[in-house]
């Protein structure tokens, strides 16, 4: 998994897909169109000034209520290239995995990194570097079966390397 | 050490004697259901993965409830992409309004006798929490988790903790299961569960009929947690008769099962619950809310569109009229319960007093159509949510209460006790 780079954003607790991706844009599909609607609402002038490469970094409970995966679409779409929280929900986390976008559980990292902060992360060594603050924050490895969905990119080629084996 | 009824579950489907929590499976599942806002994604996944057939027919279940009847023309594509899949598969249950049986997909699977206790069910929808009620596994997933499921007809889990829930004393007249999980989730909070299975029980569990117990269940995951689930016992069976044909081993925990936490609500002065904006756990007596005006009231849904919660409501509204200047949504959950409600004169009870009565579907709910709200309103409703904007503007609000408080409410122009109206 290679290294992630870019700008901090702050969102709060128990940030729900709702808020993410409201329901009456579910009737889309385009990645693109999803990603335009992201945090409408809700944090609308994250709307606007999201970079790619850019990185969430919320509190308690990330990605709670719906198991919509527009969610994760749409904040790749957006531009996200991670999501660092104090935790998450458990469905999101399964999607953000699923979908290929890192969900990393760092409450120190969350509690260490300002808006605007420069973030640099290794996915292999478990490290998120706060380069604006020079601070470095760790986080656990995932479980072995899920490093193998993360290591193919996603579940879809995970699951079709496993078909084409039987 | 004995194990909970969950962790029983999971030990079957992976074929295994024990688990314990913090063990990751790979289990069998009895079931996997998608609906017209995630199916469509599922679909697209499927093919990627080179499924040309899910892994069984009459195990995949495809439900038209969320946009359906279709809201607008995007919705009739997704409506129809999950129509061809389930012809092209041959599904044995697809259901979608206009076509015989449908509804909202967690009120309708097991009306139609597809949820066996012990059954391990993956849903793409994050209240399928509300199987859990029949005694199986529910758990809700992303799109696609559900396609890997479709095409291999097993997934992997984490073997839950278990929360132990235990309802005792004597819940006054108009307390329902609404009111007990509200009050759970002020208590626990939206994060309470994370990861965890709530298992409800004790002796006002024990007596609550199956409508109350799978609002219990539904909303689970309004705390996080990864399934809802209460012992079969009686009323389970009951249900049970005429619905399913299969045979079914129903499982209860040990008496040494280990639970993370054992929480006691007493629910002997319990008053009515309503959670306040902006979140399921925001709840408070419908007393701290006498004097909160609103707009519109919402009846239905996963959570509380049963013929139950119906007739609930038709008590308070018989012979009287929805409040000026407030609007009242009723939607029975299924087309089953739309006919029964019909033939007892529920739906004419509620059209007398002037409520808009609509097709099964999750509708407004999740803000999709039938009756959003918009900027400024504020609304009574049954459904689960209350997140910003998820019944319509963001500068909405929703108010979630039982049936009871929301027809009382509707009646009075404001939240209401159903004290205040019934008679």
């Amino acid at each position: 998994m290679k290294r992630l780079r870019g700008k901090a954003w702050r969102v709060g607790d128990n940030v729900d897909t709702d808020q993410i991706i409201a329901g009456r844009y579910l009737s889309l599909t385009d990645p693109e169109e999803l990603g335009r609607h992201c945090f409408e609402g809700s944090y609308p002038h994250l709307a606007g000034g999201f970079g790619k490469g850019d990185i969430i970094v919320a509190g308690e409970n990330f990605g709670c209520g719906s198991s919509r995966e527009h969610a994760v679409i749409a904040l790749k779409a957006l531009g996200a290239s991670c999501v660092i929280a104090r935790s998450f929900a458990r469905i999101f986390f399964r999607n953000c995995v699923n979908l290929g976008l890192l969900p990393l559980e760092c409450p120190s990292g969350v509690a260490g990194i300002e808006a605007g902060d420069e973030l640099s992360i290794d996915p292999a060594e478990g490290k998120v570097l706060n380069l604006t603050r020079g601070l470095a924050f760790h986080f656990g490895p995932w479980p072995p079966f899920l490093e193998e969905i993360l290591a193919a990119g996603d579940l879809t080629t995970y699951v079709r390397r496993q078909l084409s084996q039987v | 050490m004995g194990l909970t009824i969950t962790e029983k579950i999971l030990a079957r489907a992976a074929g295994r004697g024990a688990v314990e929590p913090g063990d990751i499976l790979r289990v069998k599942v009895d079931l996997v259901m998608g609906h017209d806002v995630t199916l469509p994604l599922s679909i697209l996944e499927l093919g990627r993965m080179g499924a040309a057939r899910v892994f069984d027919a009459g195990k995949v279940v495809a439900v038209s409830d969320h946009f359906a009847p279709a809201s607008n023309v995007k919705a009739a594509e997704q409506i129809k992409a999950v129509r061809d899949f389930a012809r092209d598969q041959g599904l044995v249950h697809h259901f979608e309004p206009g076509c015989g049986q449908s509804g909202v997909c967690h009120a309708l699977l097991p009306e139609e006798g597809l949820i066996l206790p012990g059954y391990v069910v993956v849903g793409a929808d994050s209240h399928t929490t509300t199987y859990g009620a029949l005694g199986a596994f529910g758990t809700g997933m992303g799109s696609t988790d559900i396609a890997a499921a479709m095409a291999l007809g097993e997934t992997w889990l984490r073997v839950p903790q278990s929360l132990r829930l235990y309802y005792h004393g004597q819940p006054g007249r108009w307390i329902c299961g609404k009111d007990l999980i509200l009050h759970t989730l002020g208590r626990l909070s939206v994060a309470g569960a994370i990861y965890k299975a709530m298992e409800f029980c004790g002796p006002v569990i024990e007596k609550l009929a199956m409508s109350d117990r799978f609002t219990m269940c539904n909303m689970a995951v309004e705390a996080g947690a990864k399934n809802g689930i209460i012992a079969p016992d009686a009323t389970t069976e009951e249900y049970l008769k005429g619905r399913v044909t299969g045979a079914y081993e129903p499982l209860t925990s040990d008496s040494d099962a280990c639970y993370a936490v054992t929480y006691d609500f007493d629910c002997q002065d319990l008053e009515p619950q309503v959670a306040f904006p902006f979140s399921p756990d925001n709840v408070r007596p419908v007393q701290d809310a006498a004097a909160v005006a609103i707009d519109a009231v919402i009846i239905g849904s996963c959570t509380n569109g049963r013929l139950e919660d119906l007739r609930v409501a038709g008590e308070i509204l018989r012979g009287r009229k929805v409040a000026r200047g407030v609007r009242l949504i009723v939607i029975p959950a299924t087309q089953r319960t739309y006919l029964e409600a019909l033939k007892e004169g529920l739906l004419e009870v509620f059209a007398e007093a002037g409520a808009a009565v609509g097709t099964p579907t999750c509708g407004p709910c999740f803000g999709g159509h039938m009756g959003l709200l918009a900027a400024g309103e504020r609304a009574v409703s049954t459904t689960n949510r209350n997140f910003v904007g998820r019944m319509g503007h963001p500068e909405s609000q929703v108010y979630l209460a039982s049936p009871a408080v929301a027809a009382a409410s509707a009646v009075l122009g404001r939240i209401a006790h159903p004290e205040e109206v019934a008679d």
